[in-house]
């Protein structure tokens, strides 16, 4: 974590309220020389919230920071927190040691209150419970240390080293899934929904729906269902092995690209445009016409179909065009909803159906009577081709003049053919103390006193005689053991 | 001190990883399996947008489009139709006098005639037409306002129609047809006469069977106890619709498989319209062998005025028109075809300058660190 390409790492270890103020002062100014005294603060823009977001400042060069656990709980007091925080923030890696399972909490809840930061916690052992839960994501390690912090975390491997694979991977494709899942559901709701705002004009305003009745209650359960299901459970930009290789690609998830209110506004908008394309091609193209045998084919049934048709054959292809990675399953699933609902739809508006219920499936003959008419399917193509082209071009255009990091990937995937073979593991020369993970926390016996002595406690305490002394030769036995010295904490008379 | 006497695995039962087979046999291993489906490794397409599989795929389109989209149109304005507005509300029209005085109970219906000239002739079958604007059949509340099951020869519908039926669901006696669609059934009657240069007229035969849909006629609508002569005893018990003039079962007397609820007329007009502008087949002319089904000459049509359409600010027209494979006269799709075929073909024509100019970016570009 600390690295040589450190320029300083700031060791913060003093014993009073203003030495740790100070020390953090220096590291601060040191790290940004220009920086002001007051800490750079961005309301935040939700209403109602009084919490006020520190923003980052940017630093030149890596540094590091140490803070234990004494220094931590004057540092984390209310009127040194944001210095604390603003100087850690600037460094590439803070190393907290000795403190308590509490600290660790606080220090995390620092990091949430007032940074725009998601924040990871890991640990193993029951000491780093607190933490775990404190944190937006909690990871636990099972292993040596007991079953504790696994059970209150919300992932949990046995190595630490998965860490890499949980965000880089799995961490990335679900933040990618979940982002085209909402996108794409957005989409065929409020396409499905603003045609009928088109047709109010036409039809006195008098909620006459569109389509049949059967269609809107089947649309999101049957026929778009499973197609969007395979996409929010198996697309993959990249595959695992370049997931890897370029890290670079997890920063728009760190960024918020892919779900912001701005893509939901390009969402609605999209919408708009397809609605408009779904409903007005139809509507011109059925405007006073008759089938090839002379008989009526503008009726309300059969202006339905051909609505429902078109919006089911664009919103699948859209659904075509956002999936990146076509298994067998996604394959299955699309081509299936649409022979389902035209196997369902033939079903339906059949004689059989009709003479058992009658006035539930009024759209008798519908479907064998305006589905043989050519100008429907050549309406039907126009339409989709409509829907789906405009988004074809605005992908390809931005492909050729702003290329975002997964499009190179993607293509240095496509022409590098051959996957990259795993990175080999670094391996660290082995330390003579015990195999740990590299933990951002550490402990080791003789904090007591620090928990005793009530300095991380929000609420004063009384003060106590300190437990352990050195005045006590023989009483205590853990003294005898440890070789460490204890220091005696007094209670200071406040600053 | 935690750490060192806490020992995990005897404490815990389950310990993750593989358990060889000389531990306990009952703990399983909590591995997932290496199996294609659970590590996502399954084999699949991926298709990225490529300049190679784009641009063919525009000027592909393009190339497709336009020429469907003039044969649309070519044969769009190779069929032949002709209308005639006969609402009657410029004072000119010979129509004025009819659509003035209304009454829908008239005993004496009036009678209006306009004549018109066809420059070309018409072959092959000619459709007859009426035309309303502004009306609305698809309001909601007119498209529910049917009974479905009593159409379909129910008999206990019958007697009972259905309650969305409401207001005209019952009149001392319950009606049938119910519903507003079959009461406001259009029935204003259409006459042509051919006028021979020489002043005789003949009138030209209009066929009115055909004009509905054949699963309309022969499985939707049935009428009560089946195709017998007496249908008036079918229909006993229950009255005509509030505005018609003439009970169900005297639309056509003359042919028992026209008459009742499977009347064509009184089928085409159940057929809702989807847009307040709509037409609706009257009559069919059939082809003659050895002359045009309507050759070039003065015509009159004759119109008995019965449907009020001005108290809504509507308007009636009739149609006539020749039929092709792509339906009835109508440029748009002919239009729109050729229109998203030339933009397509344009804008790939711009992809392609775009794509020349700066499309190295994506593909040699190194990737920033």
């Amino acid at each position: 974590m600390l690295r040589e390409e450190m320029q300083e790492v700031f060791i913060v270890a003093g014993n009073t309220h203003q030495e740790v103020e100070r020390e953090l002062r220096s590291a601060r100014k040191k790290m940004h020389p220009a920086s002001s005294d007051e800490p750079p603060m961005r309301k935040s823009s939700i209403l109602g919230k009084k919490t006020e977001v520190v923003e980052d400042e940017a630093v030149e060069g890596e540094y590091g920071m140490v803070i234990n656990g004494h220094s931590l709980a004057y540092a984390l007091q209310e009127g040194l927190q944001l210095e604390f925080l603003r100087a850690a923030c600037m460094c590439q890696a803070v190393i907290c040691c000795r403190v308590t399972p509490l600290q660790k909490a606080q220090v995390v809840e620092l990091v949430k209150k007032h940074k725009r930061a998601v924040t990871l916690a890991i640990g193993d052992g029951a000491n780093d419970v607190s933490m775990i839960k404190a944190a937006h994501i909690g990871v636990g390690i099972s292993g040596q240390e007991g079953m504790q912090a696994v059970l209150s975390s919300d992932y949990s491997f046995a190595q630490f080293r998965y860490l890499q694979r949980l965000l880089l991977v799995h961490g990335r494709w679900s933040y990618l899934r979940m982002c085209k899942f909402l996108r794409y559901f957005f989409y065929k709701n409020f396409t499905f929904t603003f045609v009928h705002f088109w047709y109010g004009f036409f039809c006195g305003f008098s909620a006459q729906t569109v389509y049949d009745e059967w269609f809107i209650t089947l649309y999101n359960l049957v026929y778009t269902a499973l197609p969007v299901l395979g996409l929010a459970l198996f697309d993959q930009d990249v595959d695992h092995r370049w997931s890897f290789q370029y890290p670079q690609l997890y920063t728009p998830g760190q960024l918020n690209l892919y779900f912001s209110k701005r893509a939901f506004l390009r969402c609605v908008l999209h919408s708009g445009y397809s609605s408009l394309v779904l409903f007005f091609i139809p509507y011109a193209s059925m405007h006073d016409t008759v089938r090839d045998d002379g008989k009526d084919i503008a009726d309300y049934q059969s202006f339905a179909l051909l609505a429902q048709t078109c919006l089911l054959v664009a919103v699948n292809m859209q659904l075509g065009l956002d999936t990146h990675y076509w298994t067998a399953v996604n394959q299955f699933f699309l081509w299936g909803s649409m022979s389902v609902y035209f196997a369902v739809t033939f079903t339906m508006y059949s004689n059989g159906m009709y003479l058992i219920f009658t006035s539930s499936f009024p759209f008798i003959g519908v479907a064998r009577n305006s589905l043989n008419q050519p100008n429907v399917w050549l309406t039907i193509l126009l339409t989709s081709i409509l829907c789906v082209l405009p988004v074809l071009a605005y992908r390809f255009l931005y492909m050729q003049l702003r290329p975002t990091i997964n499009d190179k990937v993607r293509h240095k995937v496509r022409q590098d053919k051959t996957p990259p073979t795993a990175a080999p593991r670094r391996f660290q020369p082995r330390r003579i103390s015990t195999r740990r993970s590299g933990y951002a926390f550490s402990h080791s016996r003789g904090y007591g006193d620090l928990v005793t002595s009530g300095k991380f406690l929000l609420r004063p305490v009384r003060s106590r005689p300190p437990l352990f002394s050195r005045s006590q030769p023989s009483g205590s036995p853990v003294a005898e053991d440890s070789p460490q010295i204890f220091r005696t904490i007094t209670e200071e008379p406040s600053a | 001190m935690m750490a060192s006497s806490y020992n995990a695995k005897e404490e815990d039962g389950h310990h993750s990883g593989a358990v060889g087979p000389g531990g306990p046999g009952a703990i399983k291993s909590k591995k997932p399996d290496n199996t294609a489906f659970k590590q996502q490794r399954l084999p699949a397409w991926q298709p990225i947008l490529t300049a190679g599989t784009v641009l063919p795929a525009f000027f592909v389109i393009g190339l497709i489009f336009i020429p469907i989209g003039i044969g649309l149109f070519v044969t769009s304005n190779n069929i032949k139709e002709f209308e005639i507005d006969y609402t009657g509300v410029e004072e000119s029209s010979p129509c004025h006098i009819c659509s003035q005085n209304y009454a829908w109970n008239n005993t004496n219906p009036c009678q209006c005639s306009i004549p018109f000239t066809l420059e070309q002739p018409f072959e092959s079958n000619v459709f007859m037409y009426y035309g309303l604007s502004n009306f609305y059949q698809n309001h909601r509340r007119y498209v529910k306002s049917r009974d479905d099951s009593q159409l379909n020869g129910d008999k206990n519908s019958l007697t009972n129609p259905s309650k969305e039926c409401e207001p005209y669901r019952t009149n001392g006696l319950p009606i049938a047809p119910c519903g507003a669609i079959a009461n406001s059934l259009f029935n204003d009657t259409l006459e042509l006469l051919y006028n021979f240069p020489n002043g005789t007229s003949i009138s030209i035969p209009l066929s009115k069977t055909g004009i509905a849909w054949w699963t309309d006629k022969h499985v939707k609508f049935r009428n009560p106890g089946g195709n017998n002569n007496n249908l008036s005893a079918a229909f006993a018990g229950t009255t005509k619709p509030v505005n018609w003039r003439k009970p169900v079962y005297e639309l056509d007397p003359s042919d028992p498989n026209n008459n009742g609820f499977i009347n064509e007329d009184f089928i085409v007009w159940m057929r809702t319209a989807a847009l307040p502008t709509f037409r609706k087949l009257y009559r069919i002319i059939h082809k003659n062998k050895d002359m045009p089904t309507l050759p070039p000459g003065n015509y009159t049509l004759n119109i008995t005025y019965n449907y009020p359409v001005l108290s809504f600010d509507g308007r009636k027209r009739m149609i006539l028109s020749t039929i092709s494979w792509m339906g009835g006269k109508n440029p748009f799709l002919g239009i729109a075809y050729i229109t998203v075929g030339s933009v397509c073909f344009f804008l790939g024509v711009v992809l392609l300058i775009i794509h020349h100019n700066y499309g190295s970016r994506s593909n040699n570009a190194d990737i920033p660190n």
